[in-house]
């Protein structure tokens, strides 16, 4: 199955997002007076083909773990949609 | 048979061309004509799409080459001059340097970071096809004032631009300017000059020769960026329509440069390549027909074979887009698979899109693009057509009505008894929020690097080409105040500034290059500034001995109908022959005199302190004495030169030129720079701020040796003051003090310039 | 040739440091090579030094990809035999990513690049880097980087101070690293990273000389054969 695959980064609870805080900052001069915790982090999307949701979740963990998240510094969200099957 | 293609609506390359087509091009009827001339024919989409890219004013310089040739280009140091990629400069030792400065500044007012930081992708093309490895990069910047939001947006989007590409692409910026006025509000500029070094033997030209080599694109894929760049963005006037011309944006990826460079020095050093050529503005419409040209040889172009980012892109948009990091290199069959191998070590796609051919039996070289290998022709141009045949204009040319009366203005000081602590303060900058954003250290080579001196000074090495000794002093000027009340005496002065910039750190001048900055071409008063400028520049090199060796010139620099103010750009290349301790810094020591060096400067027109603190563009410049200039610039670079042998003289503590801002913006800069005060009395309280001549200021213990050298050279010196204390003291004859500061106000108030402005608001679109 | 004196300057697409890197070592009468990154046989060189740039762009984050490549792989078999090991800047980077060095490289608290030379104070001496520096020593070093600002968490901070691994603090911290950490050692003290750059203070012509200290330090780690797979650890 083909799978339409979000990977959310963002910086750990606790670990300063200084990006988050500069836009934060900036916000409120513009008319925007609402705006708290604001963070900042990566959003990455791909399709993957896999056997099922299982599976593919399984795989997306791994390359979150290797290499689209730094563990020391950020976490990372998966959103899985099946899009269509395998060609 | 090109001419009579069979019409296919759905294939824009192959469908007629609609009646009027040139005109959304940017091509007015006559050079449509012009173009059916040269074919005998109507042109075919592919074909029109090329001329428009070539014959725009961004590529084929129509307004500006009929004055060009007026600069002096020669002399026995300049192995080549300009019309190729960059101009190339022997520096003994068997090596050479090649330079050269272009603008990006239409596509940084639409979108700063990847507006500057294509540019400086740009420039670098520019020096390592030339096989010349990239050593150091300067940038010219003019924003609008930093009170508005939008301009320090900009600023702060070109800044961060230029650094996240020559950082991470490991070229350093080493020197540049930066200037603020109101009329950059709505068209900023963006120059970037960048310099490399190379072994003579090495050096490779953008021929194509040799029928049956072929012709390799190298780098990233094409895509649809920057469709129309040059004729859209770069040739005409716009006027904030920041949104509707966003699609053409580029984007630039300096990692995939930075394998580029490395690829291509590493096929160009080991003789792999018979001719290369960047990618620039135009794309491959202007690398396949100018390598061609230059090597007098046709050249057939397999459209097919261009790799594509992205799908069903038509033959019009492969030939024009402007993708980023690509270069064009000519290769024999036998080298292609060495070729090939270095490519996939540095990672970098290569891709074989056509052959050199024999010129055809009529003696014309011609450019020939089909959709595939020996598939249908979709144009076929004689090569030097796109590039030599581009018309040339004689705009017409008029003086200001006004300028008369703008001349016979007098522009005075206010209470010139009373203190002027304010107005100095006022005009303090520290470009280091600038510069500290800014690698300017790679390659070990940085003796004195930005805000250290006048001019950047390099040891005059690369990685593969070993320090012999030599330095290597950088300056890039500009002032467009003095040029607004004299396009032509201001230009001079700006030539005169840059080459004093590099005698105080001991260099003679080699080179320059320059980046002609002006409004609409079609607006004869602009023509005029144009014409002006080239020949105050040309007054300057000739006087000084400092040869043009490259430009460019950028037009149509207007926003909402109103013309930018005259900026022509120089960047003055200088060699020290013998660097073995630094030159003297922007810096004096305790109980210094203080030997102001030049003839005696009191006129306030044109100066900063007349524009921003005035707010007066008017009066009569002085023009700069050219002959005592030269004497100057001879007796500072003697005595910095002394100061870098390998047992420094130990007579100068400091030097620092005198012009921008007058003697009280130098004193203030040198104090602040030392954390040191000082007592001084000008001659008169106009030499305050009075920006020319441009003179030299000198810190020395004793000021006897530099009295008696100056004398010998015939220039004026006099002791204008002692350096200590934690005040600057600016007193006038008669006793009058004019401004006496404490260091920290100096402090605050350079704080307050740029970093004060662009960390603490936030910056918005 | 390569011998047990010889260090490997690893070179991967997109470095930029590893010529000056060379020129310094060589400078100090040591001898260095650059290894291409796809290069998996490191075997011969007496330590290895990971320069500074952007390897792989710095996509991702910097040090994601570079630790992925084939000389990584054996650069980290070095480490483990104890081998000395230099990370500077970018390659302090891609160590924190391959796990050779604790805590991660984030981006400046300023927002901005920063280049500029700071002071830094060697704090310890348990390092193949600082061994040969007495603690105290002020030394000034040029620092180029966006990504520069050290972070860990309180216990691993703790943990860095407690053993002694944390080798140089910034006396004016110019990216808000964690307790103004410029470079940390593994346990062992033979890998070490650090954000300045030793090889740009390597001459007094460019404004210091300061960074020969520690590279001298290396050398001398590298000389008596750190990386002949005993000697693991570094006396403090």
């Amino acid at each position: 199955m083909i799978f339409s695959v979000a990977v959310e980064v963002r910086p750990l609870e606790g670990i300063a997002n200084p990006e988050g805080l500069t836009i934060e900052r900036a916000l409120p001069a513009l008319g925007f007076t609402g705006v708290r915790g604001v963070r900042v982090g990566k959003l990455l999307r791909f399709e993957l083909d896999a056997v099922d949701e299982h599976h593919a979740r399984r795989e997306v963990e791994q390359m979150c773990e290797h290499l689209l998240a730094n563990p020391v510094i950020e976490r990372a969200d998966i959103h899985l949609e099946a899009v269509g099957g395998t060609q | 048979m090109i001419g009579s293609p069979q019409p296919a609506r759905s294939d824009p390359d192959r469908a007629a061309v609609p009646e009027g087509a040139h005109r959304a091009l940017g091509l007015t009827d006559e050079e449509y004509a012009g173009i059916k001339a040269v074919l005998g024919r109507p042109p075919t989409a592919v074909e029109l799409s090329m001329y428009a890219v070539m014959w725009s004013e961004h590529c084929s310089y129509k307004s500006s080459r009929a004055h060009l040739s007026r600069l002096p280009t020669k002399g026995p140091q300049v192995i080549l001059g300009p019309g190729e990629n960059a101009g190339v400069v022997d520096v003994g030792d068997g090596l050479a340097i090649a330079l050269r400065i272009e603008s990006h500044n239409h596509p940084s007012a639409i979108e700063p970071y990847q507006g500057a930081a294509t540019g400086v992708g740009g420039i670098l093309r520019d020096i390592f096809t030339m096989g010349a490895r990239p050593i150091a990069l300067m940038d010219g910047l003019f924003v609008g004032d930093l009170g508005d939001a939008r301009s320090r947006y900009l600023l702060d989007g070109i800044v961060r631009g230029v650094a996240g590409y020559g950082n991470s692409v490991g070229v350093p910026t080493i020197g540049g300017q930066i200037t603020t006025a109101p009329g950059y509000r709505g068209n900023p500029l963006v120059n970037v000059f960048c310099l490399g070094l190379l072994r003579r033997e090495h050096l490779v030209l953008a021929a194509a020769s040799g029928a049956g080599n072929l012709v390799v694109l190298l780098g990233s894929r094409t895509g649809r960026d920057g469709i129309g760049g040059v004729s859209v963005l770069a040739s005409s006037e716009f006027a904030g329509e920041g949104a509707t011309k966003r699609p053409s944006v580029q984007v630039a990826d300096p990692y995939e440069e930075k394998r580029l460079i490395e690829a291509c020095l590493e096929l160009l050093s080991a003789g792999l390549v018979v001719g290369i050529q960047d990618l620039g503005g135009a794309g491959l419409a202007c690398a396949t027909s100018e390598t061609a040209a230059k090597g007098g040889m046709s050249m057939e172009i397999d459209l097919s074979a261009v790799p594509r980012r992205e799908p069903a892109m038509s033959g019009v948009e492969v030939m024009t887009s402007e993708s980023q990091e690509r270069m064009l290199a000519v290769v024999t069959p036998e080298n292609l698979a060495t070729v090939r191998a270095v490519c996939e070590r540095f990672e970098v796609e290569a891709a074989v899109i056509g052959t050199v051919a024999e010129p055809d039996p009529d003696g014309v070289g011609r450019l020939r693009i089909r959709d595939a290998a020996g598939g249908e022709v979709l144009g076929e141009m004689p090569a030097a057509s796109l590039a030599d045949d581009a018309p040339r204009y004689r705009r017409p040319i008029a003086e200001p009505a006004d300028l008369a009366a703008r001349r016979a203005v007098t522009v005075t000081l206010p209470d010139p008894g009373g203190r002027h602590d304010d107005a100095l303060l006022a005009m303090l900058v520290d470009p280091a929020w600038i510069y500290r954003q800014y690698d300017h250290q790679l390659f070990l080579n940085t003796v004195r690097g930005p805000g250290e001196a006048d001019a950047a000074v390099l040891r005059l090495a690369a990685p593969g080409i070993a320090w012999q000794g030599k330095g290597l002093a950088l300056s890039c000027d500009a002032n467009p105040g003095w040029c607004a009340v004299d396009p032509r005496a201001g230009t001079a002065a700006t030539v005169a500034e840059s080459v004093l910039n590099v005698a105080c750190t001991g260099a003679r001048p080699l080179a320059l290059v320059n980046c002609l900055n002006f409004g609409n071409p079609e607006h004869p008063e602009v023509m005029w500034q144009l014409t002006e400028a080239i020949e105050g520049m040309s007054e300057a090199c000739e006087a000084l001995g400092v040869p043009v060796v490259g430009g460019n010139v950028s037009l149509y620099n207007a926003s909402d109908g109103a013309d930018i103010e005259p900026t022509p750009v120089v960047a003055v290349a200088g060699l020290i022959e013998r660097l073995a301790s630094p030159p003297p810094a922007i810096t004096w020591q305790e109980g210094d005199a203080l030997v102001l060096l030049g003839e005696p400067a009191s006129a306030l027109a044109g100066s900063r302190y007349a524009r921003d603190v005035l707010g007066r563009a008017a009066g009569a410049l002085s023009p700069v004495d050219l002959a005592q200039h030269l004497a100057l610039c001879g007796l500072v670079a003697e005595l910095v030169a002394a100061e870098c042998a390998p047992a420094p003289a130990g007579v100068l503590h400091g030097v620092h030129d005198v012009a921008d801002g007058g003697l009280a913006v130098a004193l203030a800069e040198l104090a602040w720079r030392s954390d040191r005060g000082a007592r001084t009395e000008v001659a008169r309280p106009e030499e305050l701020f009075a920006e020319l001549p441009p003179r030299a200021l000198i810190a020395a213990a004793d000021p006897a040796p530099i009295e008696q050298a100056a004398a010998a050279h015939g220039v004026l010196a006099r002791v204008i003051g002692r350096a200590g204390g934690q005040r600057l003291t600016i007193g006038a004859p008669g006793g009058a003090v004019l401004v006496d500061t404490p260091l920290a106000a100096l402090g605050e108030a350079m704080a307050a310039s740029l970093a004060g402005r662009l960390d603490a608001a936030p910056a918005t679109h | 040739m390569t011998d047990a004196a010889t260090v490997g300057v690893l070179c991967f697409p997109g470095s930029n440091c590893e010529h000056d890197v060379v020129a310094a070592l060589e400078g100090l009468g040591a001898a260095a090579r650059i290894v291409w990154h796809s290069d998996s046989d490191l075997s011969g060189f007496g330590g290895l030094v990971v320069p500074g740039g952007f390897a792989h762009g710095d996509y991702l984050r910097p040090g994601a990809i570079a630790r992925f490549s084939p000389a990584m792989g054996a650069l980290s078999s070095f480490a483990e035999r104890g081998g000395p090991v230099l990370g500077i800047c970018n390659g302090f980077q891609v160590l924190t990513e391959a796990g050779l060095l604790p805590g991660a490289l984030m981006r400046n608290a300023g927002m901005r690049f920063v280049c500029t030379t700071v002071e830094c104070e060697v704090v310890s001496s348990s390092s193949v880097l600082t061994a040969a520096v007495p603690t105290g020593t002020v030394l000034r070093l040029p620092v180029n980087h966006y990504e520069g600002n050290y972070t860990v968490n309180a216990e691993g901070l703790a943990e860095l101070e407690r053993n002694g691994q944390v080798v140089l603090r910034y006396r004016d911290n110019p990216n808000g690293s964690t307790g103004n950490i410029a470079g940390v050692a593994n346990r062992a003290g033979n890998v070490v990273g650090l954000m300045p750059h030793p090889e740009r203070a390597s001459s007094a012509l460019l404004g210091s000389a300061d960074g020969l200290r520690l590279l001298e330090s290396f050398l001398a780690a590298v000389a008596n054969g750190a990386g002949a797979s005993r000697a693991p650890r570094v006396a403090s």
